[in-house]
Parts: structure tokens; sequence; C-alpha cells
């Protein structure tokens, strides 16, 4: 008696289920964003010492803080990847991925056009901007790794691993700058700063967190379709319907 | 017992890619090559003065290691990819930790042979003094070789099996290689100038921790990328 072997039968893959629309998370991000440049901008007043210049922090640091949301997701999206083996969480490591290497590069753009006239200079070899440069080039090598492998399995399985040794590298690149130099202030958060700020700075990091959760999702759903139109040409390429 | 056969088979590797290596010799000498020629270019492109020369010597050094050695890992992969010998050593029934002790090893022998041509080269070229003795500084290069061996064999598991291998091997390698760089760069230069801030001993104690972390991390991690 011969019974059936399944192939793989670890492998989880996606299907093309209608999803609900979510435009509105869109609408209501914007809106967030928007709510949060007036409260953060109008409500606050200059900075003793850098003036108008300080505003660039109500993006600048949520930028941060959601980039590294981003990249905590990356590393339990991969380990879950590794662990379960289901395909989705291989979809949420990269478009988690995407979206973290987005704004970890708004992070460094936004730091650098403030740092020309605080410090004097574009860019400074000092710990904290030193390890985020590091860690958006980790994060590029991941995507390119992603563009660079065809078979699906193979790319998940690579990119997982990839994703968990960048994450790791974060924590170790940070301490060994560290040691190397040190120039960036403490870091703005709500208890650094003065409680003028601190409306601002929270909306937006709320705001943010809304767009990151908006395109995370918007490009989850892009890479399900993308990933079950290439499972349906595969099964069209081995003669199934 | 079953440890006494897995240490077998890493010696077999490791012997296999080393014998390989020898009866070829062109990987190897050109890659030597390569490495004197980045020490060249590091001391046009600084200038003649020795005291720039001289400061500049370690960080040099060790981005001639770096690019020269980037080429052996994923030849070590391509050797087997060429003669499709990769799917044979992975239906051995064996661990496949073995597979990637024995790269290891067998690249960390080639990097420092490597090593042992261009730093005398390095020594010459960048009027290089030994400050605080010979010894410390050997320690510290066996372990920043281990460091990048380690990460070096493990990236170009699935660099040397996707397109674009030549680039994307470093574009996933030297981000993660900033840590060990940067330790081993300032132990060797803090040695070389006679490890006058004492921090020496520190950089190094730094670098080991690296080499453990990085060791352990890709010797699990291989298991997942090997079998795809």
């Amino acid at each position: 008696m011969s019974t059936a072997i399944p192939i793989d039968t670890r492998r989880k893959t996606v299907t093309t289920a209608p999803a609900q629309s979510i435009e509105w998370l869109g609408i209501v991000a914007l809106l967030a964003v928007m709510t949060a440049q007036v409260l953060g901008v109008l409500n606050s007043p200059p900075d003793r010492d850098m003036g108008h210049l300080q505003k660039i922090m109500y993006v600048h640091v949520p930028a941060a803080w959601n980039a590294f949301i981003a990249f905590f997701a990356v590393a339990i999206a991969s380990l879950l990847y590794l662990w379960k083996g289901e395909e989705r969480y291989d979809l949420v490591a990269a478009s988690a991925a995407e979206v973290g290497t987005l704004f970890t590069g708004l992070t460094l753009a936004l730091g650098s056009i403030w740092g020309r006239p605080t410090w004097g200079v574009w860019w400074t070899w000092d710990p904290r901007l030193t390890s985020t440069a590091v860690l958006f080039i980790v994060f590029v090598g991941y995507l390119a790794l992603r563009s660079f492998v065809e078979d699906s399995d193979r790319r998940a399985q690579w990119s997982a691993a990839v994703g968990l040794l960048g994450a790791l590298n974060v924590p170790i690149v940070y301490m060994s700058v560290k040691w190397w130099r040190t120039l960036h202030q403490m870091q703005s958060s709500p208890s650094t700063v003065d409680p003028e700020f601190v409306v601002g700075l929270r909306t937006n990091g709320v705001a943010i967190l809304l767009v990151l959760i908006y395109f995370i999702t918007k490009r989850y759903r892009a890479a399900r379709m993308e990933r079950a139109a290439e499972h349906l040409a595969e099964r069209v390429a081995l003669g199934g319907a | 017992m079953a440890f006494a056969h897995d240490m077998r088979r890493v010696r077999a590797i490791v012997w296999k890619d080393l014998a390989s290596e020898r009866r070829s010799k062109a990987g190897f000498n050109a890659v030597a090559f390569l490495g004197v020629l980045i020490l060249l270019l590091f001391g046009f492109a600084l200038g003649p003065d020795t005291e720039a020369l001289r400061d500049a010597a370690a960080g040099a050094l060790w981005l001639a290691i770096l690019f020269a050695g980037v080429l052996a890992f994923n030849r070590s992969y391509q050797l087997e990819l060429d003669g499709a010998a990769l799917e044979p050593l992975l239906l051995y029934p064996a661990p496949r930790w073995t597979i990637f002790a024995g790269k290891f090893v067998a690249n960390l022998l080639f990097v420092l042979l490597l090593e042992l041509i261009i730093v005398p080269v390095a020594i010459v070229l960048f009027q290089v003094k030994s400050g605080a003795g010979w010894l410390p500084a050997i320690g510290v290069n066996l372990l920043g070789s281990v460091g990048f061996v380690a990460l070096g064999t493990f990236y170009a598991s699935m660099a040397s099996r996707s397109r674009a291998r030549e680039v994307l091997l470093p574009l996933l390698l030297f981000p993660m290689l900033v840590p060990v760089l940067l330790a081993a760069t300032e132990a060797s230069s803090s040695l070389l100038a006679g490890n006058p801030m004492r921090d020496a001993g520190a950089w190094a104690q730094l670098l080991a921790v690296f080499d453990v972390i990085f060791l352990v991390a890709s010797f699990l991690a291989f298991d997942h990328v090997i079998e795809v």
C-alpha cells in the first residue's frame, strides 16, 4: 500500500484571501502626523540654545524609535520563521525591514541636517550615529540579499538568519563604538526634555508609529500578492490548474 | 565516541579544502599578491611621510587583510559548487556543523598564511617599529582573524550560491565586521605605539568576546542556511 508523501509539510504557504481595505489607517496616520506637527511646532517655544532648529527633534526622535520597533519586529518574525517555517513570518520580516530601513535613513538624514548648525558638522563619529549608520547598511545588505535570491524558501531561510545576526550586531557595534569615542548629547525622550516639548514628541511618536504600521501592513499585503502570484506561476509550470 | 567521529569529519574537510588549494595555488598566490598591492596603494594614498604611515599602519594592514581575505571565502564554496560537490557533502550522515567547522578551519589557515606574507610587507612598507613586542601583536592578529573568518565563512555560504555573489558577500560581511575591525585595529595600533594608554589588553579582551559571540551565532545559523 502506498501513501502519498506530503511534500514539505512544514511550509504553510500564503493564499490570496481578499483582504479588507486599510486605506482608512493611512488617512488616520496622515491626520495624526499633521496634528502632531501642529502640536509640536505651534505649541512649543523656541529652544533656549537651538531656537526653532529643535523642531527637527519631533520627527527625528520618533523616526528613530519606530525604526527600532521595526527592526525588533524583523528579529521576532525571523525567529518565528526559523521556528515555525510559515511563509507569512518571512513576509512580515521583509516588510518590516524595508520600512525600518526607510525610517533609519530618515533618522540619519534629519540628524545630519540638525547636526550641521548645532555641532558644526554634518557627520561625527559618535556611537549612536555610527551604530545607526551600520544598522542602516546591515539592513540594506539584508534587502540586497532578498533581491538577489530567487528561490523563495532559500530567500526566507537566509534572510531570517541574516536578519537575526544583523539585529544581534546592533548592541555589539554600539558598545564597541562607545568605547571608541562619544559625543552625542543625551538622547531626547519625554523625561529629558522640557514639559513644553513633551506633547509634540509624544504625539509625533504615536503618529509615526501609525505611519509605520500602515506602511508595514501595506507592504505586507503587496508581498503576499507577489508570493501568491509566484505560487500560481509555479503550479502552472508544474502542469496544475 | 560520536564527537571523535565528528572531529574526523572536520579534519577531512580541512584537509580536502587545503589540498585542493595547495594543488592549484593560483587562488592563494593571487590573493596574497592582492593584499600586498592594497598595502602599496595605501602607501601611495597616504603619502611618503613616515610618521603618517606609521600611524595608519594598523588600519591599513587590517583593511588589506579584509579586502584580500574576503576573496577566499566565496572560493571555498565555489570550488564545491563547480564540482557539484556541496550536495553530496550535505548528504553524508553527519551533523552540519562539521562542514562549517571544516570550512572555518581551512579558511582560517588560509587567512593566517595570507597574513604571514602581508604582515611583514606592511612592517617594511610602513616602517613599523615593534612598540610592545611582537608576541601580543601576533595574538591580536589571531583573535582578529578568528572573528573575520567565522563571519566570512558563514556569509559566503549564502553569497556564493546567489546571483551577484562578488558584491553581495562584502555588502553583507563588512558591516558585520565593524566591531571586529575596530577592536583589532585599536589593539594593534596601541601595541605598535608601545601600548602607551595600557588599553591594548582591554581591546583584545573585547575582541575575544566578539569572536565567541560571532562563532556561536554563525555555528547555530549555518545549520539553517546550508540546508536550503
